[in-house]
């Protein structure tokens, strides 16, 4: 009985030992992924023959991980400027927003599996940030109902090699940055701009893949950027560079549309009524309306039922919106060589109508119409166009001198001294109840000096937990919501005032 | 020889008589006087005092750059170019002639009257009372932060404070006054001459005073009206635990393209400062006020209004140029009800493509109100002159 017992137990044992053995041996090893692009810059490789420094931060601090059934927001929360936040496969149903500087947002892809931020139709938005520095790459985002990826101001933004369906208005859209680069990501049924770049500055919009949207990639209000190696397909109207009237940002000028494929854009227009692109033409490929200095390059733009390419003024394209401010014509567009055919087979609206009252049923290659000055084309007898005729001959041949349109590095922050961050913490916090000389609130500056001379320090504790030491003044709410540097700086520029003789300042 | 002695003697004694006028003349001009400064030579909180007797306002949003200088964008953005500049005795005098009700034509009401402070520079009322009690056609806007507006006025058609500010003065319907009888009744208050020749030092003592210096003087005043310290600034500034859990929802509905309230109300002043036609309805029997189409002649901003800033929103109830909506939930829940749902049948106005209809649900309006509601900060209040140099009782 006792042996039986004891026989049981050791097979039991034996089993256990095996199964731990044969898994610890011949299952795949776990697995174990790279953090890039931690420790060096993110690179990205061209036609030409070196690599090309797209951005010069990194995210070599901690490194957070989060798994599925885990929250990025709670990543975020723990973050530090520097940090990489590395996301497992895994479904995430949240609303991440990211209020600081230099956060790294990365997912990771594994055999196939995508960390996937899914709204259901009820969030909002899946990406909301208005750092600096921030990156959010290898993400699948679907059925949010805003925005993929929205940013409000925050400079050297990097969003790349993201998979988003469905989210809403808008697939990407930094609005208020500088210098960003937009790579390798693809959008599709977006019910305005799949990439939306919105009153920016230096964007690059690279190697993205947009279809089935109402708009594909959309420039917008903002300066200096380049539109490249994209895909832009099967939308109401693939690429457009314009001038949205009424915003506080009021130009768009040095745009360079080169080398992408924007291809069939004929998908009836599913724009939310009183919307920019709400008025777009299905059959559009190319839409540059008001906006200056736009270079149309080495582009393939076929099959797309309305034109080509349309320039129109704001008159025209959006005869509604008014602003005294914005100035609505299109000027000095350069039209270098492209590949253009079968555009035009099935025209609609005003396009239509104006071409049949030039006995032509088909929609032209290039069109323009309205207001602008000093555009040109460098080879107008290849494309069936209507409104050229005022179109010299282009001052370019080509645009290769321009590889990209980012600055050569980081926008660097605003950089205040400490001296100058005292100085703004105090007249900008504290003398709303503090001053020289007299008494607000608090006491007077020059009792404070008395009380923490010599103590910088002395300041920074009170500040963070006052203890009220004069009867007769009122007890001083904490002030710890200043940063430290803040706190450590307007103590030294407290103890630094020297008190002025305001009293004969006026004779 | 000699008359070149008799140039270099006389010039000599020139500049010897020049410097004792240099020395002596402005104390012996001192000397009769008791020329104690009234007004207070202080900036006021927000403000530093710089060389030049200027006060130079001051935040920590500068700290921050702001995209293409226009003060639009996210939580560090710097704030758009700001007025200022005025000394501590024009903001002072301001201060006095903002709360006197010998302004107006009645001496009844003063710029306080509809601009009062303990309601957030604003009055309460839907649309504000003028002269002879009458009601007037639109609200009182705040004045936290006006500074920093380029256009004034709901319908924007003033571009400065002083060319805003004669609108009310002059105004039959408003403080009804002219000019005339303005500068009369002012030059006829000895401590008002005085504390103008202490605010104007330029120009001699004893000059009458002129329209121009009560305009900047008022516009001082204004100008120092900061309110930049609210719990969201907190936020703003790095401090992520300001704000509670619901507040940061509510902030992120503001902010996201569902609601779109950051599209217009940009922070960090929560405007953008354009014109937008949102479709607000006017109280029951009155027809829609054509905003800004009237001083620009446009008909497509026919409605269109400036868009205010919602710093310290939640002291200025009623809420819309009308004052239709008495509360911020009713307010937030205006932009959910339907694209137009409130224009007249028979009007044609272009609506503003934010506009829409995002379909927030009851929670996130909450949300967007808990939100609304630490954009307050008035630690920067004015005091209420304890005495008038007309006599008259400070009117609020």
């Amino acid at each position: 009985m006792k042996s039986t017992l004891f026989k049981i137990i050791a097979a039991i044992v034996l089993l256990v030992a095996g199964i731990f053995l044969g898994k610890s041996m011949f299952s795949s090893p776990k697995v174990s992924t790279v953090p890039m692009p931690s420790g060096i810059g993110l690179r990205t490789t061209g036609n030409s023959n070196d690599t090309l420094y797209a951005n010069t931060i990194t995210y070599d601090g901690e490194i957070i991980e989060v798994k599925s059934g885990a929250s990025i927001q709670e990543a975020v929360k723990k973050a530090n400027p520097g940090d990489l936040i590395r996301v497992y496969p895994g479904t995430y149903s949240e609303n991440v927003y990211i209020d600081k500087d230099n956060i790294g947002l990365q997912g990771v892809v594994i055999e196939g599996e995508w960390p996937t931020l899914d709204g259901k139709k009820e969030i909002n938005d899946a990406f909301l940030y208005s750092g600096n520095g921030i990156l959010i790459e290898n993400f699948k985002i679907v059925n949010y109902k805003g925005n993929g990826i929205m940013g409000q101001a925050g400079n050297n933004f990097v969003i790349r090699n993201n998979w988003i369906i469905d989210t809403g208005v808008y697939g990407i859209f930094p609005q208020y940055g500088k210098n960003g680069l937009i790579e390798h990501n693809v959008c599709s049924k977006i019910e305005d701009a799949a990439i939306y770049v919105g009153m920016c500055d230096n964007v690059d919009v690279l190697h993205n893949e947009v279809f089935d949207n109402v708009a594909g990639i959309e420039i917008e209000n903002s300066r200096h950027c380049l539109v490249e190696n994209n895909y832009a397909h099967d939308n109401t109207g693939g690429l457009l560079a314009f001038v949205t009237p009424g915003l506080p940002i009021k130009t768009t000028f040095d745009v360079i549309m080169r080398n992408n494929f924007v291809v069939n854009n004929n998908t009836a227009n599913f724009g939310a009524p009183g919307s920019t692109v709400a008025g777009i033409p299905a059959g559009t490929g190319i839409l540059i309306m008001a906006a200056d200095d736009v270079v149309v390059e080495n582009n393939i733009i076929t099959g797309n039922n309305n034109t080509g390419i349309t320039i129109v003024d704001l008159a025209t394209g959006a005869p509604k919106a008014n602003d005294p401010n914005s100035e609505g014509n299109p000027d000095r567009v350069v039209i270098l060589d492209n590949i253009m055919y079968e555009n035009g087979n099935d025209p609609t609206g005003e396009i239509k109508a104006i071409m049949l009252s030039q006995m032509d049923t088909k929609g032209p290659d290039i069109f323009a119409y309205g207001g602008g000055t000093g555009s040109s084309i460098r080879d107008k007898n290849r494309y069936r166009t209507f409104g050229l005729d005022g179109y010299g001959t282009a001052p370019i041949n080509d645009t290769k001198g321009i590889r990209t349109m980012m600055t050569p590095s980081p926008v660097p922050a605003r950089s205040v001294s400490k001296e100058e961050l005292g100085e703004l913490t105090y007249y900008g916090v504290c003398a709303g109840c503090h001053a020289f000389g007299t008494r607000l609130i608090g006491p007077p500056t020059e009792i404070l000096q008395a009380i923490h001379n010599g103590n910088p320090q002395g300041i920074v504790d009170y500040i963070n937990n006052p203890k009220n030491l004069r009867e007769d003044y009122p007890e001083m709410p904490p002030q710890d919501y200043l940063s430290d540097e803040a706190k450590l700086a307007v103590a030294e520029y407290i103890l630094n005032m020297k008190h002025e003789t305001v009293t004969n300042s006026n004779q | 020889m000699s008359e070149k002695n008799i140039i270099l003697k006389s010039s000599i004694s020139g500049i010897l008589l020049a410097f004792l006028l240099l020395f002596f003349l402005p104390e012996s001009r001192t000397a009769g006087y008791e020329n104690v400064p009234r007004l207070n030579p202080n900036c006021p909180p927000g403000f530093k005092r710089n060389a030049d007797n200027e006060c130079i306002a001051q935040s920590l949003y500068m700290q921050y750059d702001s995209p293409n200088n226009k003060g639009v964008g996210g939580l560090q953005t710097g704030l758009p170019e700001i007025r200022d500049g005025f000394s501590p005795q024009e903001i002072d005098l301001g201060r006095y002639l903002f709360f006197d009700p010998v302004l107006s034509g009645s001496g009844t009401i003063s710029c306080a009257t509809c601009h009062d402070p303990k309601k957030g520079f604003s009055d309460g009322l839907p649309t504000s009372i003028g002269h002879n009690g009458q009601q007037l056609k639109r609200a009182a806007p705040s004045l936290w932060n006006v500074a920093f507006l380029k256009k004034l006025f709901w319908d924007g058609r003033a571009s400065t404070l002083e060319e805003q500010l004669k609108g009310p003065l002059f105004s039959e319907e408003e403080m009804n006054n002219t000019p005339e009888s303005l500068l009369k009744t002012l030059n006829e208050i000895q401590e008002y001459r005085a504390f103008f020749a202490e605010a104007f030092p330029k120009r001699r003592a004893e000059d009458r005073i002129e329209l121009n210096e009560v305009y900047r003087a008022i516009a001082a005043f204004q100008s120092s009206l900061l309110s930049l310290n609210s719990k969201y600034d907190r936020y703003a500034h790095g401090y992520h635990e300001a704000l509670n859990e619901k507040e940061i929802e509510g902030m992120n509905v503001f902010r996201s393209f569902i609601a779109r309230c950051a599209e217009c109300h940009t922070p960090p002043l929560f405007t953008n400062q354009q014109f937008a036609v949102i479709g607000t309805p006017e109280p029951d029997g009155l027809p829609l006020d054509p905003g800004a189409e009237i001083p620009f002649n446009d008909k497509t901003l026919r409605g269109a209004f400036k868009v205010p800033s919602l710093r310290n929103i939640a002291k200025t109830a009623p809420y819309m140029h009308s004052g239709n909506f008495s509360t911020l939930r009713e307010t937030v829940e205006f932009y959910t009800k339907g694209r137009g749902h409130a224009v007249p049948e028979d009007e044609d106005i272009i609506l503003h493509w934010h506009i829409w209809d995002p379909q927030l649900s009851d929670y996130e309006l909450d949300r967007l109100v808990d939100f609304l509601n630490t954009l307050t900060d008035e630690t920067f209040m004015p005091r209420i002159p304890e005495r008038l140099p007309s006599g008259l009782k400070p009117s609020i």
